[in-house]
């Protein structure tokens, strides 16, 4: 398959996957901004999902404070940030534009045609039907996009290159999920106790990763931190969590290897690994935000490794 | 000069419906109004959920415009079809043996049919091209050649587009479309199918692969994603099953053409080009080309990689060469011409120019080198300001013009904001050219959406019709 083909495939998964996440991120953000306490709090709260989401500069040139309307705008509406909504979709549909012919055409119709109805939205609407709505309806049609990839296309390359970047994307995405939770722990409350105050926060966190019920079913119990990181870091049966994302990767890359990938294929392994026989006690001994930011790291490294030895086209 | 008499497709002059119509027409007077707008209205959204569309440049992404799609089709008769189809297979294969020879011994030049300054001297001649042998002595193996009805029901060639001609992806999905909204139409009438061209495009492209290659590796050229006819590009190669690239994706070594993939570089051999000549390698053509592939030309005068449409094919289709079609089939074929040429004057000839100049209000005046119906004056419904504006260019430049009748062009009922009602159009046949001629029935029938038009192009507000063959 042609290296630039690969890229956009590898790109449309990845904005797609980020819409979805974004949705996620605001959903549980602004669930929490709900929760009883003052406008410093929740100005704190916004501030601090920006930072994790590497878009604080970008959000203070253009507003000068935080609040929920203000940061839902520029986070779902705004045409010059990068990583809001909007342009996600726009940039799935971009990629997906330009390799229309190696996708279903009804892989392109998905695309093609949630871009078109994001292009209709406006704040008003947004306000008037309810931002959680909205947010569902992100998460739908991703998971139409995604289950249309599945259901359609051939199990050839370019699926395992789709399959890559929405992967890829998710572990990156998941664990800043669990950062953003981790800013928001009750001053004096250690990493390893709930507050009962913070009982709605940490089922907001499952909900927001659709993980409430699975936790539920998996620990029968109440809900607790270290479970809650163990669910959505170590559990490989959990679709969302660091682990699964991982073995998906891993096998997707070993799947598509080439002559240059020796080293980009051992590092994914080496972390899949880590994830399959790591304990969560042990992460957390070790400081579970620094653990997410370090793994952050490690996926934005494979991410660029992934570019030099498929997408970034040869050298003759 | 007001034309008043036009041939209607559908109906006679007594009134009548002609009998290859009788089915549609009955249909269409059977058929609930209601029914009718919702299925136009479905058609609508069935085209911009599928993104058949072409780019608007300098707008935001997502906003490229539709084409119209009129559901009213244009209904070909078996027979008339049949003649069509003899004389355009007949144009085509003259044009490829001009083009051979204009590159070779240029015998029709030395035999005076056409003044050798004529072609020589016309910016779409290649000089590269001289000497060089293509497989088969096939270079527009992709011809799109618009024709005309006129006044008495007669076809006439009015321009041959042997370069990149575009459109075929719309003569499929307008088909695709009419069976989806009215299969019941295709139940009651024998329309001959089209379905398989993407699959004849293929064929002829690999047979002409350079000599020696067995299994030669096709792809399709396109300058990007922001082209008017991406669509069609992309179209095209997911249909051939054949991957779509840009200049970056291919490079040249050792007289090679690779592609480049994520399993390393992979050999290229054939290239069906959906960019200019122009653009094609910037070591020799516009060096400031983003959207070629530089050694391309050396690649492809080594006999090493096919490129179709072959480069300098402009020479036979530019409207300057285009009065010595009916010439050219005479010299190469030993046959004559079996479709009309429109009358040409060529403003360059003094006499052709006086007599444009005096009958300016009843001619359409072009320009040599124009396309898209762009730089064209159409008499009859200019006023004398424009006229005489034309008259200006045409005295300061007669060369770079030429001037034809006012063609009575046929027209079609079509839907219209009022109702139904008459507009002209016109049929873009496609003529595959490799190892043998093909074709599928029909074509590309465009239509002039404003009253009183002439004027298809899709960049002047003209629309599209499923174009129906019956079979006998």
């Amino acid at each position: 398959m042609l290296s630039r083909t690969a890229d956009h495939l590898f790109w449309m998964a990845r904005y797609m996957e980020r819409a979805e996440n974004t949705a996620r991120i605001l959903d549980v953000t602004y669930r929490l901004s709900l929760l009883p306490q003052n406008g410093e709090e929740v100005a704190a709260m916004w501030s601090g999902m920006l930072k994790i989401m590497e878009l604080q500069d970008a959000y203070l040139a253009k507003y000068p404070a935080y609040s929920t309307e203000s940061v839902l705008e520029f986070m779902i509406f705004d045409r010059d940030n990068p990583g809001s909504i909007y342009r996600c979709l726009r940039a799935t549909r971009e990629n997906a534009h330009a390799v229309r012919g190696t996708l279903t055409s009804e892989l392109w119709e998905t695309s093609n045609e949630t871009w078109l109805k994001m292009r209709d939205f406006t704040v008003a609407k947004l306000l008037e039907s309810g931002t959680g709505a909205f947010f569902e309806w992100v998460k739908y049609r991703s998971h139409l996009s995604r289950g249309v990839t599945i259901g359609t296309m051939l199990q050839d390359e370019a699926l395992r290159f789709i399959r890559l970047g929405t992967f890829l994307e998710r572990a990156d995405n998941t664990a800043r999920i669990l950062e953003v939770k981790y800013l928001n722990l009750l001053p004096g409350a250690d990493e390893e106790t709930a507050h009962a105050a913070d009982y709605y926060q940490w089922s907001a966190l499952l909900q927001s990763v659709s993980a409430f019920e699975v936790y539920r079913k998996v620990y029968r119990d109440q809900i607790t931190p270290l479970r809650v990181a163990e669910l959505l870091v170590l559990r490989a049966d959990m679709p969302r969590s660091l682990a699964r994302s991982m073995k998906e990767v891993y096998s997707n890359l070993t799947r598509v290897s080439n002559a240059r990938s020796a080293e980009t294929e051992r590092l994914a392994g080496e972390l899949e690994s880590h994830l399959r026989f790591g304990r969560i006690e042990r992460i957390f001994e070790g400081g579970f935000r620094k653990y997410l930011e370090d793994f952050r790291d490690r996926i934005f490294d494979l991410g660029c490794r992934i570019s030099d030895d498929f997408l970034i086209p040869a050298s003759s | 000069m007001a034309i008043t008499k036009f041939f209607n497709e559908m109906t006679a002059d007594d009134g009548s419906v002609r009998a290859h119509y009788a089915g549609y027409a009955a249909w269409l007077s059977e058929t609930p109004a209601d029914r009718i707008a919702r299925k136009r209205a479905e058609a609508d959204s069935l085209f911009h959920r599928y993104g058949i569309t072409f780019a608007v440049y300098g707008e935001e992404s997502g906003t490229e415009r539709l084409i119209p799609f009129d559901i009213i089709p244009r209904i070909i008769p078996a027979q008339e079809w049949k003649d069509l189809e003899a004389g355009l297979r007949q144009r085509v294969k003259a044009l490829n043996c001009f083009i051979h020879d204009i590159y070779h011994d240029q015998e029709i030049l030395k035999a005076g049919h056409i003044p050798a300054e004529q072609v020589l001297n016309n910016a779409q001649y290649r000089p590269e091209m001289q000497g060089v042998n293509v497989p088969c002595d096939i270079y527009a193996a992709i011809a799109g050649v618009d024709v005309v009805r006129a006044g008495a029901g007669e076809f006439y060639v009015l321009e041959d587009n042997l370069r990149v001609p575009s459109g075929v992806s719309y003569m499929l999905e307008d088909r695709r479309m009419m069976m989806r909204l009215f299969p019941e139409l295709f139940a009651r009438h024998r329309v001959a199918p089209v379905e398989h061209y993407p699959d004849m495009l293929l064929h002829t492209l690999r047979s002409l692969a350079p000599v020696g290659v067995t299994d030669p590796t096709v792809v399709v050229l396109t300058p990007g994603a922001y082209n008017s006819a991406y669509f069609e590009h992309a179209f095209l190669a997911q249909q051939m099953g054949v991957e779509l690239v840009e200049g970056q994706d291919l490079f040249v070594s050792d007289d090679q053409v690779f592609m480049r993939t994520t399993q390393g570089p992979r050999r290229v051999d054939v290239i069906y080009r959906r960019v200019d000549d122009d653009f094609l390698d910037p070591k020799y053509f516009r060096k400031d080309s983003m959207l070629g592939v530089p050694g391309l030309l050396d690649a492809y005068r080594a006999g090493r990689v096919t490129l179709s449409n072959a480069i300098g094919t402009g020479v036979a289709d530019d409207k300057s060469i285009y009065p010595y079609v009916p010439e050219m089939i005479r010299f190469y074929l030993g046959e004559e011409p079996i479709l009309n040429n429109v009358p040409t004057y060529m403003c360059r000839k003094p006499e052709d120019l006086a007599y444009t100049l005096a009958h300016l209000p009843e001619l359409v005046v072009k320009e040599v080198h124009g396309a898209g119906g762009y730089g064209m004056l159409v008499g009859p419904a200019s006023t004398a300001e424009q006229i005489e504006t034309f008259r200006k260019y045409l005295i300061a430049n007669p060369e770079k013009y030429i001037a034809q009748p006012t063609l009575a062009l046929s027209n079609c009922p079509t839907f219209v904001e009022s109702g139904i009602a008459p507009r002209h159009l016109d049929l873009r046949p496609f003529v595959l050219s490799g190892t043998e001629v093909q074709m599928v029935p029909g074509g590309l029938t465009r239509v002039a959406l404003r009253e009183g038009s002439l004027v298809v192009n899709s960049s002047q507000g003209g629309g599209t019709k499923d174009t129906w063959v019956l079979e006998a």
